[in-house]
């Protein structure tokens, strides 16, 4: 069994690391939209301070939803997901293969990138570090969570639209939390309780979002 | 064995059969006919549990199929109209997933020989998007020569193969059914599967289907 997982988790990176300019799209996107705030507000301190954390977790949360499109979308093209349908193995365990690899190459990059792009908002170390750690908590809680939308909406016209509109209420926790917990930090309150929540959320979309993703796939294939 | 009872499959708003009921056991193939639009690939997909019919049920074994999931899924090896390889991968790396999703373990000597048998010596390493549209159907094939599964099922195999890899084709088959296994397919193609008998099933004749 994890051999099978090991297998879809190789291949999915392999062909990431093969088509890199999907990659990139994503990625350029949320350095473009948190960029574009402090030129777009001027050059106060305290206002984009005040802001920074919102700004972040917003774009990440964009960014993660253009990514979804490309989670099953190829798959479903080729016709190598039907054949996932109609293996021996769970189907849940590969469905979860899938979304680690797509946080992995979506995801982590956002991660990493956060921290150096808070600097143009003159977030404390602090505020950084806290950013770093609720954005590593709640990126793959937003994969686990839009896989299931992007499995409803699989092979449906218009699918990315609709995808954001099912998707994107279901994340509001997890933006009021992430963004939060760095809003706490820097205005001195602590952000431990709100990095708990992340870490909570995550657990639950751990459980349940591979589950769901693969009853949602048996609806779209049918 | 395969059993299928009083089935009936509405796609859209067209019933496309009812009350169709075969059986297929050990050592037998069945060939499907119908024209286009009759409901071949529907059967097929049904028959694979990816479509739920409207009316009646397959067993395996005895036992539905919706019961048996995973189960029956391990017996069984789908071919569709879609490849189901990866363009950005290589001929060898595409057959090693589809053998590891179909739990078999497999060598890479095993992957390069059942590669070559299919005449795809030289291009095992290429990227599959440069290959031509019969040499990406092969790779799709080679599963064939590796899994284990009883019952396949197949979907217009011989599309867009040269002649040579139709014989090849068919000799795999009846290797196939020669050694105890179940086969049904779809073809337009005159072609000669095995020695012994060869069960067929016309779809779309008066609306109802039959042996």
């Amino acid at each position: 069994m994890f051999e099978t997982f090991r297998t879809i988790l190789k291949r999915d990176l392999t062909l990431a690391m093969r088509r890199r300019t999907d990659l990139m799209t994503t990625l350029f996107f949320f350095v473009i939209v948190v960029s574009l705030f402090p030129l777009g507000i001027g050059p106060e301190m305290n206002t984009l301070r005040l802001i920074a954390p919102g700004v972040v977790w917003v774009a990440a949360l964009l960014a993660s939803m253009l990514a979804l499109e490309r989670l099953f979308a190829a798959d479903h093209a080729d016709g190598t997901l039907e054949q996932m349908l109609l293996t021996p193995q769970p189907l849940a365990l590969l469905v979860f293969a899938k979304i680690f690899a797509h946080w992995l190459v979506s995801g982590v990059p956002l991660v990493l990138m956060a921290p150096l792009l808070g600097l143009q908002y003159d977030l404390s170390s602090e505020g950084l570090q806290v950013l770093l750690i609720s954005l590593l908590l709640g990126t793959p809680t937003l994969s686990l969570i839009g896989a299931i939308g992007a499995a409803l909406t699989l092979g449906l016209r218009g699918g990315g639209v609709l995808v954001s509109l099912l998707v994107l209420p279901l994340t509001i926790p997890v933006l009021i939390f992430g963004a939060g917990s760095v809003e706490a930090t820097v205005s001195g309150l602590g952000g431990d309780g709100h990095l708990y929540m992340l870490g909570a959320l995550l657990v639950m979309s751990l459980v349940l979002a591979p589950v769901a993703s693969a009853a949602a796939l048996r609806i779209s294939n049918e | 064995m395969l059993e299928v009872c009083d089935l009936e499959c509405i796609r859209g708003d067209r019933r496309l059969f009812h009350g169709l009921a075969f059986s297929i056991g050990e050592g037998e193939l069945l060939h499907l006919h119908g024209h286009n639009g009759s409901g071949k690939t529907t059967l097929l997909r049904t028959l694979c549990g990816l479509i739920l019919p409207s009316g009646g049920e397959v067993r395996w074994n005895g036992e539905d199929i919706r019961g048996l999931r995973e189960e029956y899924a391990g017996q069984l090896t789908y071919i569709g109209h879609k490849r189901a390889i990866k363009d950005d991968l290589n001929g060898v790396e595409n057959l090693r997933v589809a053998c590891t999703l179909d739990g078999v373990e497999t060598t890479d000597e095993q992957l390069w020989n059942a590669l070559d048998r299919l005449g795809l010596r030289g291009f095992e390493d290429l990227p599959t998007k440069v290959l031509s549209q019969g040499q990406k159907r092969r790779v799709g094939l080679a599963r064939l020569l590796l899994n284990r599964a009883q019952l396949w099922v197949l979907d217009e195999p011989f599309n867009a193969l040269d002649k040579a890899a139709v014989g090849l084709l068919q000799g795999v088959i009846r290797e196939h059914v020669a050694k105890g296994g179940m086969v049904i397919l779809t073809t337009h193609q005159e072609v000669s599967l095995t020695q012994g008998e060869v069960r067929n099933l016309q779809l779309g004749v008066g609306e109802k289907g039959h042996v």
